[in-house]
């Protein structure tokens, strides 16, 4: 008996044989110097927050503006370099705006161990978390995000919000590029997401809602090497 | 004012066997919270499509490479559905293949079945609607609730989708206020567009955390990777395929792709055509199960491959271009026949355009021969079709198959001539070719035409809504001759 794979196969097999068109030529667009102003500009448009930061400044920057959001719980990971930045600068003591604000810190919830041993706090306690992207994407006012054990999946899609680091120099043109110049094809991870706002929904009467089933806001820092 | 729908409309009357279109387009269209639903919603998708390609060169370019990527993955299908397969499986995906519904509702079962699933969230997916999954795993004990906000409102109001893109189309807020009151525990009447969100958001939480398993449908599957690609806004997709310990994916055999770069300019043209969005908030590609040391993801992913009729339709190569579609839904947002009746009105799971074409083919055309009819082949499909498929032509070549079938990809074919059709042709041949006859008949119809009355049964479709068109006293003839024209004058 043959299975259902082979008499599928195998139909389209006996099918009339079909040209082979060429791929025309497409490329998608470039923005040269005017790249990081399309980045921000599509993200803002996409209801996102976009901040560019000094390397040194971003971790207590980010305290401030959590703070000022009311965030108490903020997961991160703590074996990247991102989450070692995070926990050293935070471990260091309030910064001065923080505390002249009288504002309460927030505190980090480290992401360390399989989410089924914490995923109460995942799916409902923490408000925030920060996580890095690969790279940027101009056109389209896009995170690339390839999560890693390190820098688990649920982060950048389970708090209310998300906080994405991304460096200035990584952002690129398009999605076509970036697949091109890292060589995506030669193998992809578990899972690879491009981020571009805030979760949304215009289900209802086309009528735009944030935050339906993922972040509710979406922060972007941009990492420049010296001050913005 | 209420019209009856006429006697006879969207009865076997050379429509192929009917599916209702008529009668219920007749209802449809009396309905005018149904029409400014559609109306309104219809309005603003073009206008934001418009925006997006307002560059005539860029979406040419991009418009004949998205065409072009498509038509060489369906050219060696085949070959591509055995490497996708390939590696898939290296990647650590289980792969099904199902010629049916039946058999591919009875993978999904076994697959929870076997992990002890009985509660399955859902990101949306029309395959799984042409399925009708979630009445099957019903039957079975097994609760799916879906978690897309609209497919969430349609399956609390115990409808299907009116739209591919926007389930709930065809819902104001109102109706959606008073939906959730009563069916979601604790909530009062809002119209608040923010306040209803909250509500699903709240709902559906807690039955992301518990799902023992999530399914979901697939945009593109690439086969150099063996990975694939779902598109989205809200994350309930991204959830669906995250939080749960299991994953199931489902997709037509039609959605391979060649290679992972021609997923950048399909999705440049998917969001755009649909939602006039330059990039959904989301772009999901998955490539394995969880993996050792990784925290979260699923421990096992499934892939069901589904024919259902695909395999038969790809036999014919113009009929196959059906299979190039993406779903954006553009066509149906354009068309002049779906903007007016909605989605519902198709009876089947791919409404408009794509559906007239696709469903007859899936289906049959003796069960779903009035759909190519539904039309006024205008082209307004054609020309925002972002993979370039002539659905007006393939609209023609089906009408043709349900008169005089001539390709084996085509089910049903050849049973669109009834009685009615053969007389009234017949009659209007023998009119037609005798002089004599002719002559006499139109002279009659000048002198008896006017005094038939309005309310005659074949008069009334026309005379229901119009006035009754005058018969001349003179034929054209007779005034040409009057005047001094002769029979064989040039």
């Amino acid at each position: 008996m043959t299975s259902a794979r082979d008499r599928i196969l195998s139909r389209l097999k006996s099918a009339p044989r079909r040209t082979m068109p060429e791929r025309p030529d497409w490329a998608a667009p470039r923005y040269g110097e005017g790249r990081l102003t399309q980045f921000r500009a599509m993200l803002e448009a996409a209801h996102a927050q976009v901040t560019e930061v000094a390397r040194a400044e971003w971790p207590s920057l980010l305290r401030l503006i959590l703070a000022q959001k009311g965030v108490t719980r903020v997961l991160f990971a703590p074996a990247t370099e991102t989450g070692r930045q995070l926990a050293a600068a935070w471990a260091n003591g309030d910064a001065p705006q923080l505390v002249a604000s009288q504002l309460v810190a927030p505190q980090l919830v480290a992401y360390d161990r399989p989410m089924e041993e914490i995923k109460e706090v995942l799916v409902h306690e923490v408000q925030a978390a920060v996580t890095t992207a690969r790279s940027g994407i101009a056109q389209t006012g896009s995170l690339v995000l390839w999560p890693t054990a390190d820098e688990p999946r649920l982060m950048s899609l389970l708090p209310p919000i998300h906080v994405v680091l991304v460096d200035k120099a990584r952002i690129v043109d398009s999605l076509a590029d970036t697949m091109a110049a890292e060589a995506w094809s030669g193998g992809m991870p578990t899972n690879a997401v491009l981020v571009s706002g805030p979760s949304k929904t215009a289900d209802i009467e086309q009528t735009l809602a944030y935050g339906v089933h993922g972040p509710k806001e979406l922060i972007v820092l941009v990492i420049g090497d010296d001050a913005p | 004012m209420a019209v009856d729908a006429p006697a006879g409309f969207g009865a076997p009357t050379g429509f192929g066997a009917p599916t209702g279109f008529g009668a219920k387009a007749h209802v449809a269209l009396n309905d005018p919270k149904l029409r400014a639903n559609f109306r309104r919603a219809m309005d603003g998708l073009m206008d934001k499509r418009a925006a997006q390609f307002s560059d005539a060169g860029e979406w040419k370019a991009l418009r004949a490479r998205g065409a072009a990527v498509r038509a060489r993955a369906l050219a060696h299908l085949p070959q591509l559905l055995e490497q996708l397969e390939a590696r898939l499986t290296a990647n650590g995906i289980t792969v099904h293949w199902a010629e049916t519904t039946g058999e591919a509702n009875a993978i999904v079962l076994g697959i929870l079945q076997q992990a002890g699933a009985t509660r399955v969230i859902k990101g949306k997916s029309m395959v799984t609607e042409e399925m009708h999954l979630n009445a099957h795993l019903e039957a079975n004990g097994i609760t799916a609730v879906e978690s897309d906000l609209g497919e969430y409102i349609i399956q609390l109001a115990g409808q299907a989708p009116s739209h591919i893109v926007m389930p709930c189309i065809h819902m104001n807020k109102a109706e959606i206020a008073e939906l959730f009151a009563a069916k979601i525990p604790g909530q009062t009447y809002t119209e608040n567009v923010d306040e209803l969100t909250a509500a699903a958001r709240k709902a559906l939480r807690g039955r992301f955390a518990e799902a023992d398993a999530g399914i979901s449908g697939v945009n593109f599957a690439v086969a150099e990777t063996g990975t694939l690609v779902l598109i989205e806004n809200e994350g309930n997709g991204r959830l669906s395929t995250t939080l749960p310990p299991l994953h199931i994916a489902v997709t037509g055999i039609e959605k391979v792709l060649e290679k992972l770069e021609d997923v950048a300019p399909l999705l440049s043209l998917l969001p755009r055509s649909a939602t006039g969005q330059v990039i959904t908030t989301y772009v999901n590609m998955i490539s394995g199960p969880r993996k050792p040391g990784e925290k979260d993801g699923p421990k096992a992913v499934h892939l069901v491959l589904l024919d259902n009729g695909r395999s038969r339709v790809y036999g014919d190569v113009e009929l196959a271009d059906t299979l190039r579609c993406i779903r954006c839904a553009a066509c149906m947002n354009h068309c002049p026949v779906y903007t007016r009746v909605g989605g519902h009105t198709y009876s089947f799971t791919y409404p408009g355009p794509i559906g007239k074409i696709l469903t007859p083919q899936l289906e049959g055309l003796d069960c779903a021969g009035d759909q190519p009819h539904a039309s006024t082949l205008c082209g307004a499909c054609a020309e925002v079709c972002p993979v370039q498929i002539p659905i007006p032509d393939l609209l023609a070549r089906l009408r043709t198959e349900a008169v005089t079938p001539s390709s084996i990809a085509v089910k049903g074919g050849g049973g669109g001539v009834s009685l009615a059709d053969s007389l009234g042709w017949g009659g209007w041949t023998a009119l037609y070719s005798r002089p004599l006859v002719y002559r006499l008949s139109t002279r009659l119809l000048g002198v008896f035409g006017n005094l038939m009355p309005a309310w005659l049964p074949m008069l009334r479709q026309w005379t229901s809504v119009r006035t009754k068109p005058k018969f001349a006293a003179k034929s054209l003839h007779q005034l040409a001759r009057e005047r001094g024209f002769s029979d064989d004058q040039r």
